[in-house]
């Protein structure tokens, strides 16, 4: 059961957030342009890592905020992001 | 003579209280203080049940927790399977029964009571031994909240260091992610019947702890040799607690086996309480010879017990060429420090060869391991010696709980497997309530030797929480009976209760679904029900269609992103129907937009993706557009809507908005307007979900029930029917308009539900819209929204019944061509049809299909989805 810490509400348990996948995977600027593949990528693509990965979480069950978490996939340790 | 094995004085009991318990069919006694099996032990009784496989009497092992064999069923005052005799404290009353095997669940239900608890503490401390206590004395300072958690019951003498909180009888059963720990408080068991049925029996805590100090100890293991499970061979050192803490002498001739010098003061302690004891080391030559000053020695060396004696207990063994008489052997093959919580959290271990055990290895978490479970005090000791290969390997067990033998273990290594991790679940070894708590490492020695191999290699399975059973009566706490999901009703709610309807769930919401009539069936009502709304007037509680308040400047920008069609172009004072497609361009919800101002929209949902939309709203508005200035908020419930159907609904509408021009040209389709309907303060949609003329109306919540009965008394005159759920379901499917969740399945885009004309025709971009062009989405072949009409008109189809294209079926596989997804009877058509996704649906139109149904297949024709009034013509009256 993590301690994740909110940036709005600081550190709470792991049952008010819910989890949006890997973060920095940008709506593409003009989808029209893209390739099949490279609009399949974005859609469907994602890291999987061991280890350190960039995550997105919502703070849904509090302040409703969305934000980046840095979170060890092996040992669960996580930290915002600065 | 009572109680013949006592001897001296417990430090745990107390002589001056004697209580009376039965076990099995024997009236027995004992004293407060006491354990079931300190107890049974006092009055000679060893053995306690039967193994769970092969039906061998077990008897008591060990002193506490580790017991893997003595399990005992409690009957009264409730009944329990499978507690362990070391672990239940004696009460007055208390009845157990002998196990053969497995225990039974009781039927009854659980009068006791639950609850839970929360915690933080900048430092726990987990065992109250002496390494425990002086973690928590060091701890203990101003502004340090220090918790001392212990499995046991207060000793006598035992102070709680100053400014420590202290849970005895405590359990810390997982240790989780970020120095989260859980721990089960057995806070009645041990007053039996004189429990205040007002207390809580047990209670969960949940604690999280800045720095955690395992001092949990260390359990003894056995030694494998042949028919080593027989009543009356026990761990050494539980023996030396039994005489210590309980004044029981576990037996007086007893043979002492050991691998290690923690069993020499263990038969010091038994001789001088009068038993005859013979030491017997594994050990040879001058490792046999105990440390000086460490009397007495062993009178054999190097020696293996090769035969043992007696079923129901042990009478004799052959110790080397010896036959010896005993009533008890006292085994330790080395000591297993408490490391469970420790794996648990995540922390690494290391075999230490010296100790022949597990030590703790460094862990990412805040925790420390003191005393005995660091291994401080713990013998010299070698891996437990196993026996030489032999038809008694059958018979030498390493788990009692499971029944597990060396030759199990050969049986699983033979089979191929080498990871200790598959041979627990080959074997089961490790797998009991005991979790091979003092077998764990006998069994990756008989892994070790089978592979020829060391332990150190093999190592041990990985401990999972919880460390000790847990009940589910104590998880579930107080989260008994309903549901703590919220039951949600609408303002109309008491109306619809009164008037005899029936509910479905939606979501959480509690819908009429239909309001039988005396002597009708569901059937009856809602043909009634459709008839009026197809035929005259009738009316439905539509408050929990999700509605969101979408409101800034940039409000119309932002609904063009997310719906497949403009909502920028709406003028003031119209609605339009809209739908929402996810990056994947699948159907995610669909309803209605409705301007209500240069930059304020009232936006409708499914009443069971209200919050999903809302979350998806927000997502995009916080992480992809956060420039937009758009604020969205749920108005759901501040609004109570009722839908005013059917070709007589404007002349009950116009008798009570008398403010309100009604005609058609006045008010045309896909228009709203504010208005006071009945007195109260109203906005007015004309919007249908029935292809009928038709208004919703919105009243304020509080106003909800109000408006109703105005509009029952003010259609009276034409007859205005309730209708629920049910009948909507057939209204809208006459009319082919999908439900998104019912019709819809994430795999389903706008153009599969023939909802083509809903997609802009300009360029600009929405969620989604690249995906539609995808190869896959632009498919031909997809699954497209269907009418299907039974070739029998009274043939029902099942929802979910799969679509082939000829009877009989023919070889498989089978080309599976879709699914029913909705099927009614409809009064309009007299007759039942469905609606159905079919490959190539819309191309099949005309043509003749089958639907499974109970391994018959069921002719129907292919139709377009619309079934009613395909022209549109009954939506003005």
């Amino acid at each position: 059961m993590m301690l994740i810490t909110c940036p709005w509400c600081g550190p709470r348990i792991e049952i008010e957030f819910h989890y949006g996948g890997e973060a920095g995977v940008a709506y593409p600027e003009n989808p029209a342009e893209l390739s099949h593949e490279e609009w399949g990528r974005y859609l469907f693509v994602r890291a999987n890592p061991k280890g350190e990965f960039f995550e997105r979480w919502c703070h849904s069950a509090g302040c409703r905020r969305w934000f980046d978490l840095r979170r060890d996939t092996v040992t669960h340790e996580t930290g915002s992001i600065g | 003579m009572s109680q013949p094995f006592r001897h001296g004085d417990g430090d745990r009991i107390d002589r001056t209280r004697p209580l009376t318990f039965r076990f099995g069919d024997r009236v027995l006694t004992g004293f407060g203080g006491d354990t079931l099996a300190s107890a049974l032990l006092a009055n000679g009784v060893h053995e306690v049940g039967r193994s769970v496989d092969l039906g061998r009497p077990r008897g008591i092992v060990a002193a506490g927790v580790e017991e893997p064999s003595a399990l005992v069923q409690i009957e009264a005052p409730f009944p329990e399977p499978m507690l362990t005799a070391t672990t239940v404290e004696l009460y007055d009353g208390l009845v157990a029964q002998p196990l053969a095997g497995r225990g039974l669940l009781s039927s009854e239900p659980d009068p006791a009571r639950y609850d839970a608890v929360w915690a933080h503490c900048e430092v726990l401390v987990v065992g109250a031994g002496p390494a425990g206590l002086a973690a928590a004395t060091d701890a203990a300072r101003p502004g340090q909240r220090v918790m001392l958690v212990d499995e046991r019951p207060p000793g006598p003498g035992e102070a709680t260091p100053a400014g420590v909180r202290r849970l005895s009888r405590t359990t810390v059963v997982g240790y989780y992610d970020d120095n989260f720990l859980v721990a089960i408080e057995r806070r009645t068991d041990h007053l039996g019947p004189a429990a205040p049925p007002n207390a809580a029996r047990q209670r969960v805590w949940r604690i999280r702890a800045g720095r955690v100090v395992l001092a949990t100890g260390a359990h003894e293991r056995s030694i494998p040799f042949p028919d080593n499970d027989r009543p009356g061979i026990m761990l050494a050192g539980a023996a030396l607690t039994y005489l210590r803490c309980y004044g029981v002498l576990v037996g007086r001739r007893a043979l002492v086996y050991t691998t290690n010098d923690s069993a020499y003061p263990v038969a010091d302690a038994l001789r001088s309480a009068g038993a005859e004891v013979v030491v017997a080391d594994t050990r040879l030559g001058s490792r046999g010879v105990p440390p000086a000053g460490n009397p007495p020695a062993a009178d054999l060396t190097g020696a293996r017990i090769t035969e043992v004696f007696g079923e129901q207990r042990v009478i004799c063994v052959r110790v080397g060429d010896r036959r010896l008489d005993v009533d008890v052997v006292l085994v330790s093959g080395g000591f297993n420090p408490v490391l469970h919580l420790y794996s648990q959290a995540g922390g690494r271990l290391r075999y230490d060869e010296d100790l022949g055990a597990l030590l703790p290895d460094g862990c990412r978490q805040r925790v420390d391991v003191v005393g005995t479970a660091a291994g401080e005090g713990l013998p010299r000791c070698g891996p437990p010696p196993l026996p030489e290969p032999s038809a008694a390997d059958s018979r030498t067990f390493v788990d009692l709980a499971r029944d597990v033998t060396i030759a199990d273990v050969r049986r699983a290594t033979s089979a191929g497997l080498r990871s200790v991790e598959h041979i627990k679940r080959y074997t089961t070894a490790g797998t009991a309530h005991d979790q091979g708590k003092t077998s764990g490492l006998l069994t990756s020695a008989a892994v070790a030797a089978a592979l020829g191999s060391s332990a150190a290699e093999v190592g041990v399975t990985t401990a999972r929480p919880p460390y000790v059973p847990v009940a589910f009566a104590t998880l579930a706490g107080r989260d008994r009976g309903d549901l703590f999901d919220p039951i949600r009703i609408t303002p109309m709610h008491g109306w619809h209760v009164a008037h005899g309807a029936t509910f479905e769930n939606v979501g959480q919401w509690k819908r009429a679904w239909y309001y039988p009539r005396e002597g009708e069936d569901m059937a009856a009502a809602v043909a009634r029900e459709c008839r009026a709304a197809r035929t005259g007037v009738a009316m439905m509680d539509v408050s929990t269609l999700g509605k969101i308040d979408v409101q800034g400047p940039d409000a119309a920008e932002f609904l063009d992103r997310l719906y497949t069609n403009l909502m920028s172009t709406l003028s003031v004072g119209t609605v339009r129907y809209g739908v929402m497609c996810g990056v994947d361009g699948m159907v995610l919800d669909d309803g209605t937009a409705a301007r209500l101002g240069p930059e304020r929209y009232l936006v409708t949902t499914t009443t069971g993706n209200a919050a999903l939309v809302l979350d998806w709203m927000e997502e995009w508005l916080q992480t992809e557009w956060p420039r937009l200035r758009v604020w969205c908020t749920s108005v759901t419930e501040q609004w109570a809507t009722v839908a005013l159907v059917g070709p007589a609904a404007r002349g009950v509408l116009a008798r009570v908005a008398p403010d309100l021009a009604v005609d058609t040209a006045s008010f045309p389709f896909m228009r709203w307007r504010d208005t006071t309907v009945a007195g109260l303060p109203a906005r007015v949609f004309r919007i249908s979900f029935s292809g009928e003329l038709a208004y919703e109306i919105n009243v304020a919540s509080w106003n909800g029930h109000a408006l109703w009965e105005e509009l029952v008394a003010a259609g009276a005159a034409d007859g205005i029917v309730p209708y629920g759920t049910e009948a909507m379901h057939v209204l809208r499917a006459e009319k082919g308009y999908p439900i998104v969740g019912q019709d819809t399945d994430g795999t389903v885009t706008p153009d599969d539900l023939g909802l083509g004309w809903a997609i802009r025709k300009s360029d600009k971009d929405f969620v989604g819209r690249r995906s539609l062009s995808r190869p896959d989405t632009a498919r031909p072949d997809r699954k497209q929204l269907v009418g299907l009409l039974p070739e029998d008109p009274a043939r029902h189809l099942v929802e979910g019944a799969h679509i082939v294209e000829r009877a009989p079926l023919g070889p498989p596989p089978v080309p599976y061509l879709g699914h029913v997804t909705s099927s009614y009877f409809s009064v309009a058509l007299d007759r039942t049809f469905a609606l159905a996704l079919v490959a190539s649906g819309r191309q099949r139109i005309g043509t003749r299909l089958f639907a499974t149904l109970d391994g018959e297949l069921i002719p129907v024709e292919v139709t377009g989805p619309v079934l009613y009034d395909p022209k549109g013509a009954r939506r003005d009256g």
